[in-house]
């Protein structure tokens, strides 16, 4: 249970049951439509959290529900050509894929020229041509009852990327999926689900990039589950570019092998009301996860990260760094918990969360949770809220950098720290790039990054 | 208690040697809480009519109020109306004017717990105001105090000699509805501690009460407030023990600190009531609140707390930083074992400006325990240049125990310097090798590195208690590894 169903509860939810009942006759008795039945109810019993939810403390979830969204995705949507290539990664050679208002664009996406036994295709067409495999991993990797955005996802399933990477093979071309929202008619929710599927030991890179124009005003329900089989490697780039009066709520769900190796690396700098949720399970021995985050806000946004860790097996490793800068009047939230399950021994955890406050208005609320029941564990965590360091500010000024830019340019060797751990160069110079348009005085420290 | 109760004695005894029950009359009421109750209690303490109003409107609130089930503790449902809310020692209707007239039994059992009044008396130069059950027994030093202008008493006395004192300041720290434990405590306390430290004094000596649970089956509720007035500053000891039983006894106080301008206060507890016994039965349940208010400018509240007894502990002593300059600190060492179960930490809540904070925790779970920090650490938006530093250290001893850390920070001013930082190990094979090879017995070596662990916390105790504690830790985590 997450929430409390009042009156009012109950009116938003039966905005979401209609579009429901249209969807489950759309899509008739496929062999999805059982689980689509019981995550609705699932959500309908529960209805959207509340901040007395401990997890959603910090995180109104008010202003998504006072919207009312059409939940069926419009395939129809025209996108202008500059528009989509704008976003698309230029000197970097990837698989592009593209989804516009939820729906794929076949004309936009490009798998051509990957190997035979790699598949990777829309969540739509695998629905209906995959049902086998799919039903072995879809919706098995979430914690069912974790969540009922994440219950509102499966039952709305309409579109996403299903990728089923097999043995021994290491994909070098990222996969990037980019989820463009474009205008619309009427305020509209889209729910993307993506399935990946790593193989033994195989390899692969693959961004999400969510992009939103202008001011568009849309609500963004994103579900990505992976599943690593043992020694399977597998980076993963999440970009949140929406628009500012955009709502995101996206989760990350993975489930980890024996010695794979899961990268997460999270940049977030759109969206008026933001949560990312990344939770790992690492059920075998040797299994790492690296999660690294940026979020930077301004004006009235409201950015909330939260990770949590199941070390479930010994001799695993998390490493967790995420940092915020916070400006305006916009409020940053961490949440990262790690938990060391019985007889998981010889763990080792480090989680940081470093908050740079650039504004009087802005707020930080951070909780970085350890919960240990082993005991031959090193677990570390750090959280820091502070301002940029006046010694660094006098340096750069007695060499002659005026105030403005020594500002603008401490603060982004703080958000590069993180950006620094992406081994990816282009990946790397494309978010750098990113990051600094959205600093207070971008133009005045171009010359020297 | 059964008929076996003698065979239960003798076989626990030798794990807690505080354990036992002095055999005194107590003059308890039946178990069960109503208004009636509570009139009755506020009637036998000849208490005025605004006290017992208080105490009503406490308990009506309190009614509307649920348990708290936020905290990481696994609590057994508490019958609030099994539980008896008033006892007092038979003797007390002509209380002693010095310690010959205290209750031969009762000397009996501060010898056994090695806390003679009289030994105190003489060595330590510490006032004892010690809380039998639930009426003050024995007040000492008073006169010494009373010549600097302190006023330290129970808090029945001082609602009679002092009444504008308490009514300006009970409640203004922790309200009467403040939480479900708290709001109890206002409607049923029966006793505590009052102390008063008049303007610009230092008084001559530190102040220490020891409470003792005793009668079966009675909760304890005290009640302790203590004002420091401007430029004043008082150093406050509470210790406890508590006797075998196989009951899990309620117990629930409130302390309220109120630091005037330029004032300081500070207060160390020892905390040693009975954990239960190693599969978990019986103990103490310890909910406690505790709260500092730093009302002037450059006040200072600095709370040490040793934490070894009680099978449940939910105790959060924090500091409203309300003054510019004020400073609050806190100071824990938390000992868990067996099935013991503790959630503690503080809040530091800045809201004065240059206000600043220090954090000092450390948890050692020990067996089946679980140890919970749990802390916040808020700066208000007009706290300009307001610094924090929490440490919070965990010790985890055999592989069924659990250490959890809770931090929660809440920054809303730009200015604000907050650092956080935490860690959970075990002891590292590496240490304990060193001092095997250099021929120290495993359980010696393992109470040195432990000691070691805490040292920074100790190193706050008054020296009498820094002893004590030292003694405890080694006493409460005996044979917890091997």
């Amino acid at each position: 249970m997450t929430g409390f169903i009042n009156k009012k509860m109950k009116d938003i939810i039966d905005n979401y049951a209609a579009d429901f009942t249209e969807l489950q006759s759309i899509r008739k008795n496929d062999w999805f439509s059982k689980h689509r039945k019981s995550a609705f109810n699932f959500f309908k019993e529960s209805g959207f959290p509340n901040t007395k939810n401990e997890d959603w403390k910090y995180t109104d979830t008010k202003p998504i529900t006072k919207n009312v969204f059409s939940n069926i995705s419009n395939t129809n949507i025209v996108a202008r050509d500059n528009e989509v290539n704008e976003i698309i990664f230029k000197d970097l050679e990837c698989i592009n894929l593209v989804f516009i208002n939820g729906a794929y664009s076949e004309e936009y996406s490009d798998i051509k020229n990957i190997s035979d036994k790699v598949i990777i295709k829309n969540m739509a067409n695998a629905l209906v041509n995959d049902e086998n495999l799919l039903k072995e991993h879809l919706t098995q990797h979430i914690d069912q009852d974790s969540s009922s955005f994440t219950a509102l996802n499966t039952a709305f399933i309409q579109d996403g990327i299903y990728i089923n990477i097999p043995k021994d093979i290491d994909i070098e071309r990222p996969i990037n999926i980019n989820y463009i929202s474009m205008d619309g008619s009427n305020a509209f929710a889209t729910h993307p689900r993506n399935l990946i599927l790593m193989g033994e030991n195989s390899n692969a890179t693959i961004i999400e990039n969510y992009v939103g124009n202008g001011d568009s005003n849309y609500f963004t329900n994103s579900v990505t589950e992976t599943f690593l089989s043992q020694g399977a490697m597998l980076k993963h780039y999440k970009i949140q570019q929406e628009s500012f009066n955009a709502f995101h709520i996206g989760s990350l769900n993975t489930s980890l092998s024996k010695d794979s190796r899961f990268e997460s690396h999270s940049v977030s700098i759109g969206g008026a009301l933001v949560r990312n949720n990344i939770n790992a399970n690492l059920n075998g021995e040797g299994a790492e996860i690296i999660m690294n985050g940026l979020y930077m806000t301004d004006n009235a946004q409201h950015v909330d990260n939260h990770t949590h860790v199941n070390h479930l097996k010994p001799h695993t490793h998390s490493h967790q760094n995420y940092r915020g800068v916070l400006n305006g009047k916009s409020r940053g939230v961490f949440n990262g918990k790690v938990v060391v399950h019985p007889k998981a021994q010889k763990i080792e955890a480090y989680q940081n969360n470093a908050n740079l406050l650039l504004s009087d208005d802005s707020e930080i609320d951070t909780k970085p949770e350890l919960e240990i029941y082993a005991d031959d564990v090193k677990c570390t965590h750090g959280a820091t809220v502070g301002q940029l360091d006046d010694d660094m500010l006098f340096y750069l000024r007695s060499r002659a950098v005026d105030e403005q830019t020594a500002r603008s340019l401490l603060t982004y060797a703080f958000a590069d720290e993180v950006l620094n751990e992406i081994n990816f160069k282009e990946i790397k110079n494309k978010l750098e790039q990113l990051v600094i348009s959205r600093l207070p005085d971008s133009s005045l420290i171009r010359e020297y990054v | 208690m059964s008929t076996n109760t003698e065979n239960f004695e003798k076989l626990v005894k030798k794990e807690y040697e505080h354990g036992f029950v002095t055999d005194i009359d107590a003059d308890t009421i039946p178990p069960g809480l109503s208004e009636e109750i509570i009139t009755f209690i506020s009637n036998k303490k000849e208490e005025p009519q605004w006290l017992l109003d208080w105490r009503l409107k406490a308990y009506r609130q309190w009614l509307k109020m649920k348990d708290p089930t936020w905290a990481k503790l696994d609590i057994e449902h508490i019958d609030y109306q099994a539980i008896s809310y008033y006892s007092a020692p038979k003797s007390k209707e002509d209380a002693p004017k010095s310690l010959d007239e205290v209750d031969p039994k009762l000397l009996e059992t501060y010898q056994k717990l090695g806390i003679p009044l009289d030994e105190q008396k003489m060595l330590s130069g510490v006032a004892v105001d010690a809380v039998f059950d639930s009426v003050s027994v024995a007040t000492t030093f008073k006169q010494k105090l009373a010549d600097a202008g302190v006023i330290f008493c129970s808090f029945s006395e001082a609602v009679k000699e002092h009444p504008d004192l308490v009514k300006q300041y009970l409640g203004s720290v922790v309200p009467a509805a403040d939480n479900f434990f708290a709001a109890l405590n206002s409607a049923v306390f029966t006793d505590g501690s009052f102390c008063y430290i008049p303007k610009g004094v230092r008084c001559p000596m530190e102040l220490s009460t020891y409470f003792r649970i005793n009668a079966s089956n009675t909760g304890q509720f005290e009640r302790t407030l203590i004002i420091a007035d401007e430029e004043s500053h008082v150093s406050y000891l509470e210790g406890c023990t508590a006797p075998m039983r196989d009951e899990n006894q309620l117990h629930a106080a409130v302390v309220e600190l109120v630091a005037l301008k330029d004032a300081e206060i500070k207060y160390s507890t020892v905390q040693n009531w009975y954990p239960g016994d190693e599969n978990g039965v019986g103990g103490i349940y310890n909910f406690v609140t505790k709260r500092g208010d730093c009302r002037g400018d450059n006040s200072k509240i600095s709370w040490t707390q040793v934490e070894t007894g009680s099978a449940i502990t939910w105790k959060y002593p924090s500091c409203l930083l309300k003054g510019n300059n004020s400073i609050g600190e806190f100071y824990s060492v938390a000992v868990t074992n067996n099935y013991q179960q503790a959630d503690t930490g503080t809040k530091m809540i800045h809201i004065g400006n240059n206000t600043s904070s220090t954090i000092i925790s450390k948890g050692i779970s020990a067996r089946h325990a679980q140890n919970v920090y749990r802390g916040l650490v808020k700066i208000s938006k007009n706290a300009n240049g307001a610094r924090n530093y929490s440490q919070c250290d965990s010790l985890l001893m055999g592989d069924q125990c659990g250490a959890h850390t809770f931090p929660y920070i809440e920054t809303k001013n730009s200015n604000a310097k907050v650092e956080h930082e935490a860690t959970t190990s075990k002891i590292s094979d590496d240490q304990l090798f060193y001092c095997l090879q250099r021929g120290i017995a495993e359980e010696d070596a393992i109470n040195m590195i432990v000691n070691g662990f805490c040292k920074e916390v100790f190193k706050e105790l008054p020296m009498e208690f820094a002893v004590e504690a030292q003694k405890l830790l080694g006493v409460t985590l005996e044979g917890a590894v091997g």
